[in-house]
């Protein structure tokens, strides 16, 4: 008896209520993945994951469906974008229209660090060396230890 | 004046033009990714009985009007009168698939509402809608005498989209040889 | 008639805000004291008027006066008392007046706390802040009126959006809109900067309180959104990048580079052009969110009813508050004295400016990727959709050196710090981060996995890099650290925290969608779950299927879960209401998918581990603004005579 509990369990828990097929563990996992990253195309900005719509349950039970056959995930993405096109993607794939959304951040945070680079190397170079601060480096490079902790106080 | 502090400046201004030019758009509306390509393959049954069928082959030959609709749809019924003037103004067949519906309900309907459709293919599963890229209903698609689909309308057909947009596009789709 | 009531007052209000805008500026035009003087008085009247208009609208919605419209669309007379008032912010109309009581809160307290500035400095603030309420005020009178009538009066009401029949209707809306509002505190500083001419000293302590007061009410603001989303859309998440959430997160990213920034700008004089051009982003990113969310431009589902004439009007408004104020930042802002001292990169500045880098570059990413859709638009290269996994990818990258940042920031003195003293101190956090982050997972879940123990690791280390300080300075001496220091560890140790929260959610969470008819029992994250049945249950607005689950660990029943589907029955909309059993180190959360044949549901339960920690650690980090905020500095009152603030004006001058 508590075989044939088990066995209902692992069948109850490999099978998405959307849809009557039954898929392992790493298929649920794609299957969860993937529907997280398809549009509910009448929903207000929502995942088919996300939405009880007649048309993402139809969505969903596809995917379960395209996963149980074997289907790469890719070719599911394709199927769906051959019928409502690359909105139907959450996760815009990096093509000619979309470089700029991909490149973009990363080629700012780029800029930004060389702005930084340039500033820090500008004022290093208009502010004159006071002749204290020999001293001080000579005492660092013998490794003395200096006169006082440097200050920390508030932030 | 010091240049980069213009940067912002122009920045701001290029994000405000960008959005007014969205103001202008409306983003709900999707349009179809079937637009220019073949009329997806398709047989299904009439609603009038299983045996007879209707596959994408029979969409060629005419300029043909595909009407997604089901009587559960109230809006259907919003633009039930215009199919039936669209067909009678230019001559051209309305195909009607209907979606996800039962044979009774969908008969009944006509019964009630008038079958401006020459034939109606039923899509119980909705698997063929899915196949056209149909989101919700009514969806309309302007199928030319090749098989390829020219035009999408999204939801209800209003009298303005019919008299400005759609007859005349049915009229010149006709002309094509 | 309470409606025309607050409908004169709103009236009255904008004449108010004319006066506080207009005369105020000629006052600084031609030094003229008594036109400053008129600032704060109406300021105070513009408060009066205003929360007149408030009450008045919140009587309406009380006493279900459904003549007016806005109260007919949002309300019913079987909405529980509560929502009733709360729905006053519920929709467009309301929430503008919600929005333009909270600016003339914000004036009011500038206006108490004038004494303490200069008479030009505080009029001037004033007069920005009555430049703004005046365009809202315009706003609402023409396009937006609450108070519109309708006859004949339906007699009922169309109910309150389910979706915001919740406790969470009740504070988010204002506590987020004290932080955007409260950010127009910061931007009007900055404008004073520029028009002065002076950023000294004394300018950044008066704006540094303000600064951080907004920043507190709108991390509160977004983690409560936040928090509100995941008890009540459903499905078990608890941030969704939608296009609204983003609008309230950008001006949290560049709000808190501000905070940083200004730290800098008071200590080492340093940035200062900067720190004024951060104040005037931080509120231009508040004003555009309030055009993505009304304009209907996005899709959303947390955008009010769109209507793209309103959205013409705000973007108009935008241009020219914006606009203008970058164009005077591009005139005035070389009159502030560059500061030429060296900055060194292991040191505090050094260390905030790279903060101020990536904080800003994540907000613009967050832009780009909201507003990617709009763009391809309109570059004719189709309907692309920008969602959660395109701002997972790009904002974690970005923002994971951030959190590295923090570990060292308490270490890390102002102007220099030698790189042997950073390596003693940091060395032992370091590793005990790296041991720690890698065992979490594994100690906390019995699971591992590389990216939750990095994810872990960055936590930890932000917090053992903040608390290291802490422990320094308090052992063998019984000292009260001061309120900032004490503010900086707990915001720290607060991010410390969100880190290891999403970490484990986002490596760990895992989700079982099943069919269950009653009796049936589902095992799930080494818990059991049984369902024992659905019953009817009657509301004060609606009827719901109230499911029954009990939830058992190891044998012993641990809780009692009822998610519900409720039927709103004005309506109509169906909501799903889910069961979740809290824990320090766990949520689980159950709720109904739809009704099966049989008896059965289809259910979903979720596993959500450490999820608390990241609205913990979210409060965290504001109570530690809000401590940072009581520092005795700011409580000084600064009672200027006429003497001193000369001295002020002429000691800036070379500041």
């Amino acid at each position: 008896m508590r075989r044939l509990t088990w066995i209902l369990v692992a069948l109850m828990v490999a099978t998405p209520a959307a849809g009557a097929v039954s898929l392992n563990e790493t298929q649920l996992t794609r299957y969860h993945e993937l529907t997280a990253d398809l549009r509910c195309l009448i929903c207000q900005n929502r995942s088919i994951a996300e939405s009880d719509v007649p048309l993402a349950k139809d969505l969903k039970a596809i995917v379960a469906k395209q996963i149980a056959a074997g289907r790469s995930d890719g070719e599911i993405k394709q199927y769906l974008v051959d019928r409502y096109g690359e909105w139907v993607l959450y996760d815009p794939p990096f093509q000619m229209s979309t470089w700029l959304l991909w490149v973009g951040p990363f080629v700012l945070l780029l800029i930004g660090l060389v702005i930084v680079a340039v500033v820090m190397r500008k004022r290093r170079e208009t502010t004159p060396e006071p002749a204290l601060d020999r001293e001080r480096l000579a005492r660092v490079l013998n490794d003395d230890p200096p006169p006082s902790q440097p200050s920390h106080k508030d932030s | 004046m010091r240049w980069r502090l213009v940067v912002p400046v122009v920045v701001v201004l290029a994000l405000i033009v960008l959005l007014g030019y969205s103001l202008t758009r409306s983003p709900d509306v999707l349009p179809s990714a079937l637009i220019g390509k073949a009329a997806p393959a398709f047989d299904l049954p009439t609603i009038a009985s299983q045996r007879d069928r209707i596959t994408n082959k029979d969409l060629e030959g005419n300029v043909t009007l595909v009407n997604v609709w089901a009587s559960w749809c109230v809006a259907c019924r919003a633009e039930h009168a215009l199919i039936t003037e669209i067909s009678q103004r230019t001559g051209v067949p309305v195909v009607g698939l209907n979606y996800k519906d039962t044979r009774e309900a969908a008969l009944r309907w006509l019964g009630r509402y008038g079958n401006p459709f020459a034939v109606v293919a039923f899509d119980g599963s909705g698997q063929v809608g899915i196949d056209w890229g149909v989101a919700a209903v009514p969806e309309t698609f302007v199928v030319d005498r090749s098989g390829t689909i020219r035009y999408k309308v999204v939801g209800a057909i209003t009298r303005e989209e019919m008299n400005d947009t759609l007859i005349p596009k049915l009229k010149k789709l006709q002309q094509e040889s | 008639m309470i409606p025309e009531l607050g409908n004169f007052a709103l009236i009255l209000a904008l004449c108010l805000a004319l006066v506080q805008t207009a005369v105020p500026l000629y006052g600084m035009a031609r030094s003229r004291a008594d036109c400053l003087a008129v600032a704060a008085p109406a300021a105070v009247g513009q408060f009066v008027m205003l929360g007149i208009a408030f009450a008045a609208l919140a009587f309406a919605f009380y006493g279900n006066d459904f003549s007016v419209a806005y109260v007919a669309a949002n309300s019913n007379t079987h909405l529980p008392w509560f929502y009733r008032i709360a729905a006053v912010w519920g929709a467009h109309e309301g929430s503008l007046l919600l929005w333009m009581l909270l600016l003339s809160c914000w004036s009011l307290a500038v206006a108490a706390a004038s004494r303490s500035l200069p008479r030009d400095v505080a009029s001037c603030v004033l007069a920005v802040m009555g430049s703004v309420s005046v365009g809202f005020l315009i706003f609402t009178l023409f396009t937006s009126n609450p108070f519109a009538r309708q006859f004949p009066a339906p007699a009922e009401g169309r109910d309150l959006n389910p979706l915001l029949q919740d406790p969470g209707l009740v504070i988010h809306p204002p506590m987020l809109y004290m932080g955007y509002v409260g950010f127009c505190v910061a931007f009007a500083f900055a404008i004073t900067a520029l028009i002065t001419g002076r950023v000294d000293s004394a300018w950044t302590r008066w704006t540094r309180p303000w600064t951080t007061a907004a920043w507190v009410f709108l991390t509160v603001g977004v983690t409560l959104g936040s928090w509100w989303a995941y008890n009540e859309l459903g499905w078990g998440g608890w941030w969704f990048w939608d296009p609204v959430e983003n609008a309230s997160f950008m001006p949290w990213l560049v709000g808190t580079a501000l905070i940083h920034s200004l730290a800098v700008t008071e200590k080492r004089g340093i940035f200062k052009s900067w720190t004024v051009l951060l104040a005037i982003t931080a509120f231009a990113l508040s004003l555009l969110g309030t055009f993505l969310v009304r304009s209907g431009v996005l899709i959303s589902v947390h955008a009010f009813a769109t209507d793209p004439a309103r959205g013409v009007y705000i973007l108009a408004f935008f241009a020219v508050v914006i606009g203008g104020s970058l164009l005077l930042y591009a005139i005035r802002a070389p009159r502030f004295e560059a500061g030429t001292e060296p900055v060194a990169i292991l040191s505090r500045e050094g260390l905030l400016l790279l903060n101020n880098i990536f904080l800003v570059v994540a907000a613009a990413a967050v832009l780009l990727g909201t507003l990617y859709p709009i763009l391809a638009d309109a570059l004719g290269l189709g309907r692309i959709s920008v969602g959660p996994p395109y701002f997972n990818k790009v904002f974690i990258p970005l923002t994971a050196p951030l959190v590295a940042l923090v570990g060292g920031a308490a270490v890390i003195a102002w102007k220099r710090t030698r790189w042997q003293a950073v390596q003693s101190r940091l060395w032992l956090p370091l590793l005990l981060a790296i041991g720690l982050g890698v065992l979490l997972p594994w100690l906390a879940l019995g699971e591992s996995g590389v990216v939750a123990a990095a994810g872990c690791v960055l936590g930890i280390w932000a917090i053992l890099g903040a608390l290291e300080d802490v422990v320094r300075r308090v052992r063998g001496r019984r000292v009260m650290l001061p309120r900032n220091v004490l503010g900086m560890t707990l915001a720290h140790v607060g991010v410390g925290v969100f880190v290891i929260g999403v970490s484990l959610v986002t490596g760990f969470g895992g989700e079982r969608d099943v069919r269950m008819a009653p009796g049936d029992r589902v095992s799930f994250a080494g818990y059991d779950f049984v369902f024992k049945g659905t019953r009817h249950v009657e509301g004060p607005n609606f009827t719901a299927e109230t499911g029954d689950f009990l939830v058992f660990d190891d044998g012993d029943q641990i809780a009692e879960l009822e998610p519900a589907k409720r039927r709103y029955n004005a309506s109509g909309q169906v909501m799903t209401e889910s069961g979740i059993d809290v824990g320090v180190f766990r949520d689980l959360y159950v709720s109904l998918g739809e009704s099966l044949s049989g008896q059965a549901w289809s259910v979903r339960i979720y596993h959500r581990p450490f999820i608390r920690w990241i609205w913990a650690g979210a409060f965290l980090s504001a109570i530690g603004g809000l401590v940072a905020l009581t520092d005795k500095r700011y409580r000084r009152r600064e009672k200027l005579r006429a003497p001193s603030r000369e001295h002020m004006s002429s000691a800036s001058v070379q500041a």
